[in-house]
């Protein structure tokens, strides 16, 4: 017998190849991961988000204040959805993430300008993520001031002289230093739940069949839906603990401030959780095996990851991929907890995300219950 | 006893990728008695049972278990037979005990812990019950199996080849505890391929190719075969000439060698007689006459069937 021989190895390839042909899934999951990331990350992926939506609170309506939008707008991160004469309207849509900018132009503005008398201009952004901000921010003086020094008539040669006559005040809300952690942290209690809540629930059937012991499961008389509570509910309590561990180290560890209602908090957390443990159960109705249900878990994982708004900008993404990344449950949690945590946000400004939570859950249930198979056919 | 049959149904079809496994079966099962369903592997026995206990949804004929119509009371089906699969199937990493609890639950039955202390006791299993299950060996996982499938007191009991890889000696209790059951009013089908079970059973239906070829009592389906069987005893070698001498001679259809003695079977019985006494002449062998056995009927039953499939 010799060491190597190219008849058994040939016999050890095609055996290979036959058993990674019949594994559909596997085989998608080859060709469709890499076009996945391929797609993602070079086309949804920017992390110098622009046409960010701004709204404009603007009392009066001069003409300096046009050439300021108007500038401001050209520059291409600001793009004003709302323009409204009311602070407390403008507070609202920040709150609530409408808007990432709000632009303040008191209104003795254009009177200020004319005597040549500190003009003040006042930019709140939202700067939960310190990364969506940061561009924006950074082009803002310079625009604004050559704006109004054209607007005004005034030599722009005479530009560095004038510099200082616009002052623009930049609050940073929410997360004044522009800490990273204070973003990421709350983000990664979904992101970790997302993992481990729908890769051991997806199992969860799979793991029966592969076993053998579905068939006796099914001969006896138990339900569709009591199965499917039977299964998830265990990991409700699995997802209680990571939850606690993970706010306490946000907090003790990290130092992210929580200004937000807990309770609030815990019910969108709730919620989330259930809606990952029944997508979960609804992969583990369409794997057949435990390695299938590891891959669509992941499949799942990686797109939910990247078009969420946890690692990269949500508004950073062009439409197509915003509207894709409509369709993942953590999008809707992170928009909720770090409203919650970081904003204080009440229920009334987080209605949104969490009415789409709870469609997830409904719509994962009715999914997984018609997709359950009550016979072995 | 009821004169209603346990099950009965009519007419079965179930395919898979467009064959037939079960094709047209109509059969019915006597309430009270130990009925074995057989048939070589393949035959469409364990599909049967699955249509039968609501597992599998056929896609023709009609029937109804204990009353209850198939594809319709699939609930109450389930709640009223017991059905022990082929392959072990409680939790080998749950204990004997939590098993049973499981079950016990499951079924609704009440007080749990007094029903499980029941049944280990009976099982003999107590000094073991937390002992995980997938430690046991075969004889021990299918007693627990059957106890387990048993438990809700079910009016009938589905077994698919519930012997399959136990020794002699499990067997033997397996089968007196079936016949314990059925003589307290339990009605049982199980299917098997061991000949020796199925002369335990009070009834057999034999199905091949998904079709029922016999079903009687064993003398019945014996009888029906009408074949003919000679015994033919010498040294080995002498045995295996007759056995080559033997094969495709007018009124032989099987041979089969037991050992140093040869099974000669046939349904023409005068032919069969002429061709055995030249070949016991011809090989020195002694010629004798025997019973046909369930087996010999099974094999005749099996190639017969092939026979018609080609």
């Amino acid at each position: 017998m010799s060491w190597f021989s190219l008849r058994r190895l040939s016999a050890l390839l095609r055996k290979e190849v036959i058993q990674m042909r019949r594994d559909r899934i596997t085989f998608a999951m080859m060709i469709g991961v890499p076009l996945m990331q391929l797609i993602l990350f070079g086309f949804a992926i920017n992390n110098d988000p622009k046409d960010l939506p701004a709204a404009l609170v603007a009392p009066t309506q001069d003409r300096y204040s046009r050439a300021i939008v108007t500038a401001l707008e050209l520059t291409g991160y600001y793009r004003f959805d709302h323009i409204t004469s009311s602070a407390a309207e403008a507070e609202a849509l920040i709150e609530r993430g409408a808007v990432s900018f709000v632009v303040t132009i008191p209104s003795d503005f254009d009177r200020r300008v004319d005597r040549g008398d500190n003009p003040q201009i006042l930019i709140e952004a939202d700067a939960t993520d310190p990364a969506v901000a940061s561009g924006a921010i950074s082009t803002l003086g310079q625009v604004a001031s050559e704006a109004l020094l054209h607007e005004s008539g005034q030599d722009v040669m005479a530009e560095d002289a004038a510099r200082g006559q616009l002052e623009v005040v930049v609050h940073r809300r929410y997360n004044p230093e522009g800490i990273t952690q204070y973003n990421i942290v709350p983000g990664l209690l979904g992101v970790i739940l997302q993992m481990t809540m729908v890769m051991m629930t997806s199992m969860a059937l799979t793991r029966e069949v592969e076993r053998g012991t579905m068939e006796n499961l099914l001969a006896m008389p138990a339900t569709g839906l009591e199965i499917m509570l039977g299964k998830i509910l265990p990991y409700l309590g699995v997802g209680a603990v990571q939850v606690a561990l993970v706010l306490g180290a946000a907090k003790a560890l990290f130092g992210v401030p929580f200004v937000g209602s807990l309770w609030l908090l815990l019910v969108g957390v709730f919620i989330f959780v259930l809606s990952l443990v029944l997508l979960g159960y609804t992969i583990s109705t369409v794997a057949r095996t435990q390695m299938q249900a590891m891959q669509l878990t992941f499949f799942f994982f990686l797109p939910s990851l990247l078009l969420s708004g946890f690692m990269f900008p949500y508004r950073g993404m062009p439409g197509w991929a915003q509207v894709l990344g409509e369709f993942f449950p953590l999008t809707h949690f992170l928009r909720m907890i770090r409203a919650v945590m970081l904003k204080g946000a009440d229920l009334t400004n987080v209605s949104a995300p969490m009415a789409a939570l709870v469609v997830f859950v409904l719509a994962y249930a009715l999914l997984a219950l018609t997709r359950f198979r009550r016979t072995l056919d | 006893m009821s004169a209603e049959p346990a099950i009965r149904v009519e007419g079965l079809v179930k395919r898979f990728g467009g064959r037939a496994v079960v094709d047209h079966v109509s059969m019915s099962v006597n309430r009270g008695q130990i009925t074995g369903f057989l048939g070589p592997n393949g035959s469409g026995k364990t599909t049967m049972i699955r249509v039968m206990c609501g597992l599998l949804t056929a896609d023709e004929g009609s029937g109804e278990v204990l009353g209850y119509r198939l594809g319709r009371d699939t609930r109450r089906i389930k709640r009223e037979i017991g059905y022990m699969t082929q392959r072990f199937s409680l939790y080998e990493d749950l204990t004997i005990r939590e098993n049973l609890a499981f079950v016990a639950g499951l079924y609704a039955l009440r007080p749990v812990q007094r029903v499980v202390d029941e049944v280990l006791e009976g099982l003999g299993l107590t000094s073991r019950q937390h002992q995980l299950a997938g430690t046991l060996s075969g004889g021990w996982k299918q007693r627990l199996a059957l106890a387990s499938c048993v438990m809700h007191k079910p009016q009938l009991l589905l077994l698919d080849e519930p012997t399959a890889g136990v020794d002699p000696k499990a067997r033997r209790d397996f089968w007196e505890e079936i016949h314990h059951l059925a003589a307290g009013g339990m009605t049982v089908l199980v299917s098997t391929h061991y000949m020796d079970e199925a002369e335990r059973c009070h009834f057999v239906n034999y199905i091949s190719y998904g079709r029922l070829v016999a079903s009687g009592t064993v003398e019945e389906v014996i009888a029906h075969a009408g074949l003919t069987t000679f015994l033919l005893e010498g040294p080995m070698d002498k045995v295996t000439a007759a056995e080559r001498m033997l094969r495709g001679m007018t009124g032989v259809d099987e041979t089969a060698p037991f050992g140093t003695s040869l099974h000669v079977v046939g349904r023409d019985a005068e032919a069969l007689k002429a061709a055995v006494q030249h070949a016991a002449a011809e090989t020195g062998t002694r010629m004798s006459a025997t019973e046909t056995s369930l087996e010999d009927a099974f094999i005749r039953f099996m190639n017969q069937s092939t026979d018609n499939m080609s």
